[in-house]
């Protein structure tokens, strides 16, 4: 196939995988909108101490009153999950065929690295889907994706075509897919700590004798969620090290004539590191863990998502791209 | 849950001091240094720290773009001087800075220097006795054997091979393993030390120029020669600088021609011969972006290119007043270049000049305009200037700003004076001043030498950092304890574990072990 026929079958993969990201998305929000209407009666949270043979927290296990809206959710999440499988293998092949159509990879721009990006969050979410149990994350997760996606293909489209002389270096192929897997954990770990505080709350509400809807029963614990959160993020932070302050330098100096320069995308990533630095700084200490390290991981993924966005737009650098 | 605080080495420390203490100065000191260098302190200073690197990002900063930062003065004369003595325009080299992370530093150095002899012992201690009630512990099984089942000696076979330390107790053996967690943590926080020394060595004694040179033209290393310098605090001036030389040999660009991207630039390298010393032999070397050349510890690196036109000025007495290459420096994508060209010993006035070289010429609305970066129909539109001769100041001036502060525009017929000149052709000034020819044209690279030493120091920091970090995030340090009781005639075995890390969580690790300590045989399980 000619360049340009890729680039075509790359143009059509991306909006139909918005699509279908976008109908995953419907499906998990009726998961949660059947699960709003029913409720949890019985205030099972213990703290942590009683625990099942598994060594799950008996609060894994809440009485939901109306079993079969229980059933009617958990369909809602397969199709939803299914569907996120879908969308994930075409918006694949749009990325890959986007890079055989401009013969390289595909993060010249912002609008390619902006379907990279998404692709990486997808690709981490699936990585851990099964092994965390995290399907309760489908609804934020395709949220993004398909926010991400819409957004690039409306707003920042730019044909195909090579790179400019200074994007060429394999330490750029390295620097840019660890700084776009750690980005999907953030995202995924931002995600995990957004639910976490909700979940938080309602479990002080059920122990000061209130109650709880199903969808957010359906959670675990907010304890188990807080550390799921830990390992993507801990998963994520020697990458981004490695990404930002290793291939990152040995780029800029083959490109640019120097390591580092306190350009503001250098800064911004210098900042997003010590965020999350900070944040597993929080977790060792006393008093932080919880609820303040969820807010330190939130804030770590604001401040990733603007150096991403916001920097390439309101501030100018060395890192802006060739045609935006 | 009080346990999982109870980290190696955490408890041999109060971790929040208490209040300060009532008197005397070493009491005050210890107390200031306990602050210093508790795990609170250090997230503050890391919060500060980004914080602090922010407004180097949306404030023009001098050691990157000094125009912008002098355009910003100008702008607002009031927020101006604030922010200068703010030092918010040379954020990375201000006292406050320094002070964030120099406090950081030493708070990472009393922070983890007495963790080390913690550790230490750590390391060596054997796995503790089990607590008294075992199934208040997150991860608890419990079965029944026969009175004289042999259940330790099986559990500790099967604790070694899932690498546990092994204690054994009267009836109990207690387990534990991921000393290696704390090993990898103490390694990440030198390594950031080792890092920071090799990035404050590389700032001290490093430093980088820039030197603009025009095709067929030559460059020697000496600070003379360089358009813009910046120093490390600590380098010691020409003697630092290796004493090579080069010419620029000639200079290819191509620039893609046609599709969405027409005009980015596909490739440019530079064809240079240089000598490493004065004595030494001439090599040639083909000088690209990506592709630096490696000079006794300096770096040369191309940054950028551009064309400088080549003009003869004639003045009103008929001798040349000047000529050569001017660089003119791009101020878009099509390479539309602004330069001057400045004639100050033309008689009987001085004659300057100011205006665009036009790579791809082509009239638009506003005026001639390039729309194409290579040089397809080359093209110089400049307007001139004359005054009367000045006395020389010996004050260092910008080649590439005219100052027209003494100067009057020429005119003709009552309209401001301005040409549009092809390679080998000729304008002539109003009111019989002289003449202005465009000989042609040549290119210029912009070259970069750089010296930065300890970036291998900081490398290795850094990667063994990573390593460490591995250690510290991915190990995963737990106890288990098996113990064998009577209870009212009956031989219980108790299977239970507690997690070290702050990952909280044993998976399914206990149930695993229960279930290879129980005899074969379903008679005698007890469910928990
Ligand atoms: C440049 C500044 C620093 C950075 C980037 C940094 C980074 C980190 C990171 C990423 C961890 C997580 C490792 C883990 O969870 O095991 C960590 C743990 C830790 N840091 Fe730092 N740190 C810094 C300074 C300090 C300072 C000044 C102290 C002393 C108060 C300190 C004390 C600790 C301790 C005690 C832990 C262990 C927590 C645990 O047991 O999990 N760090 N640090």
């Amino acid at each position: 196939m000619s360049g340009e026929t890729y680039a075509h079958v790359s143009n059509l993969l991306i909006p139909t995988a918005t699509v279908i990201y976008a109908l995953a998305m419907v499906s998990h929000a009726m998961e949660w909108a059947i699960g709003r209407a029913s409720v949890v009666k019985t205030a099972v949270v213990k703290e942590g101490v009683l625990v099942a043979s598994d060594g799950q927290p008996v609060s894994d296990v809440p009485a939901v009153e109306e079993p079969e809206s229980g059933e009617r959710m958990d369909a809602a999440s397969r199709i939803g999950l299914l569907l996120t499988w879908l969308g994930f293998l075409l918006h694949l092949g749009g990325v890959v065929t986007r890079g055989l159509a401009a013969q390289r990879v595909p993060w010249g721009n912002m609008y390619e690295f902006s379907i990279t990006a998404s692709l990486a969050v997808a690709i981490v979410y699936l990585i851990f889907v099964q092994r965390y149990k995290l399907q309760y994350l489908g609804l934020g997760v395709t949220f993004v994706i398909a926010a991400v996606l819409g957004l690039a293909s409306l707003a920042l489209y730019t044909p195909a075509g090579p790179l400019v002389p200074a994007l060429h270096s394999y330490w750029l192929v390295i620097h840019v897919s660890a700084a776009a897997i750690s980005g999907g954990a953030f995202t995924v770990g931002g995600l995990l700590s957004v639910l976490y505080l909700i979940k938080a709350r309602a479990e002080r509400k059920v122990l000061a004798g209130g109650t709880m809807s199903a969808s957010l029963g359906r959670l675990p614990s907010a304890e188990s969620m807080d550390g799921t959160a830990y390992k993507v993020l801990a998963f994520a932070f020697p990458l981004w090290t490695f990404g930002v302050l290793v291939a990152g330098p040995i780029w800029a100096e083959h490109a640019w004539g120097r390591y580092w320069g306190w350009d503001p995308k250098e800064v911004w990533s210098l900042v997003t590191w010590v965020v999350y630095a900070a944040y597993l700084h929080a977790r060792a200490t006393a008093g932080w863990r919880g609820r303040r390290a969820a807010t330190i991981a939130i804030v770590g993924w604001f401040v990733f998502i603007f150096n991403f966005v916001g920097v390439n737009l309101l501030v100018s650098g060395m890192h802006s791209y060739a045609g935006v | 849950m009080t346990e999982i605080k109870d980290r190696i080495g955490a408890s041999s420390r109060p971790e929040e001091p208490s209040g300060p203490p009532a008197l005397g100065l070493v009491g005050w000191l210890r107390w200031t240094w306990r602050q210093l260098t508790s795990m609170k302190t250090a997230l503050v200073l890391l919060f500060l720290l980004a914080l602090g690197a922010v407004p180097g990002s949306l404030v023009p900063q001098t050691a990157i773009d000094p125009i912008k930062v002098s355009d910003f003065l100008t702008a607002h004369p009031k927020l101006g001087p604030l922010y200068d003595k703010l030092g918010l325009f040379d954020v990375y080299k201000s006292a406050w800075f320094s002070a964030i992370y120099l406090l950081l530093f030493i708070s990472l150095i009393g922070c983890v220097v007495p963790r080390l002899s913690v550790y230490f012992r750590a390391v060596r201690a054997r796995p503790p006795k089990p607590p008294r009630n075992l199934n208040r512990l997150p991860g608890y099984e419990r079965f029944e054997v026969e009175a004289d089942s042999d259940v330790l000696e099986v559990a500790k076979r099967e604790l070694r091979r899932r690498r546990f330390r092994v204690q054994t107790y009267d009836g109990a053996v207690s387990a534990e393993r991921g000393y290696l967690r704390e090993a990898g943590n103490l390694l990440f926080h030198f390594s950031l030390i080792l890092a920071l020394i090799g990035f404050a060595w590389g700032s001290l004694f490093g430093y980088r120029g820039t030197v603009l040179v025009v095709v067929g033209n030559g460059f020697s290393n000496t600070l003379a020669q360089y358009d813009d310098f910046t120093p490390g605090r600590a380098f010691g001036g020409d003697d630092d600088l290796p004493p090579f030389s080069l010419t620029v040999k000639d200079f290819q660009v191509k620039f893609q021609q046609d599709g969405p991207q027409k005009g980015a630039a596909r490739e440019f390298k530079a064809q240079l011969e240089y000598q490493e010393t004065p004595d030494s032999p001439q090599k040639s070397y083909v000088l690209q972006v990506n592709h630096p050349l490696e000079l006794d510890g300096s770096s040369l690196f191309l940054l950028g290119h551009g064309y400088a036109p080549r003009v003869t000025v004639r003045d009103g007495q008929g001798n040349v007043a000047f000529s050569g290459p001017a660089p003119f420096l791009p101020q878009d994508n099509n390479f539309s270049s602004f330069g001057v060209i400045k004639a100050p010993d033309a008689r009987p006035e001085t004659l300057g000049f100011e205006g665009f070289f036009l790579p791809t010429a082509v009239i638009g609305q506003d005026g001639p305009v390039s729309v194409f970066p290579d040089d397809l129909n080359p093209q110089l539109v400049m307007t001139g200037y004359y005054g009367r001769p000045q006395p020389e100041t010996g004050k260092p001036e910008s080649v590439y700003q005219l100052d027209k502060s003494k100067l009057t525009q020429f005119e003709q017929n009552g309209d401001k004076w301005r040409f549009q000149l092809a390679p080998g052709q000729s304008a002539t000034l109003p009111d019989k001043a002289g003449s202005i020819t465009f000989d042609g044209y040549s290119r210029w690279v912009k070259l970069q030498v750089s010296h930065t030493p300890g970036t291998h120091l900081a490398l290795a920091g850094i990667l063994l950092a990573i390593l460490g970090l591995m250690g510290s995030l991915f190990v995963h340090p737990r106890r288990t304890w098996v113990r064998v009781r009577d209870e009212d005639g009956r031989t219980v075995v108790e299977v239970a574990g507690l997690d070290r890390g702050p990952e909280r969580g044993l998976g399914d690790e206990i149930h695993a072990i229960t279930k290879s300590l129980k005899p074969a045989g379903p008679s005698n399980q007890e469910q928990p």
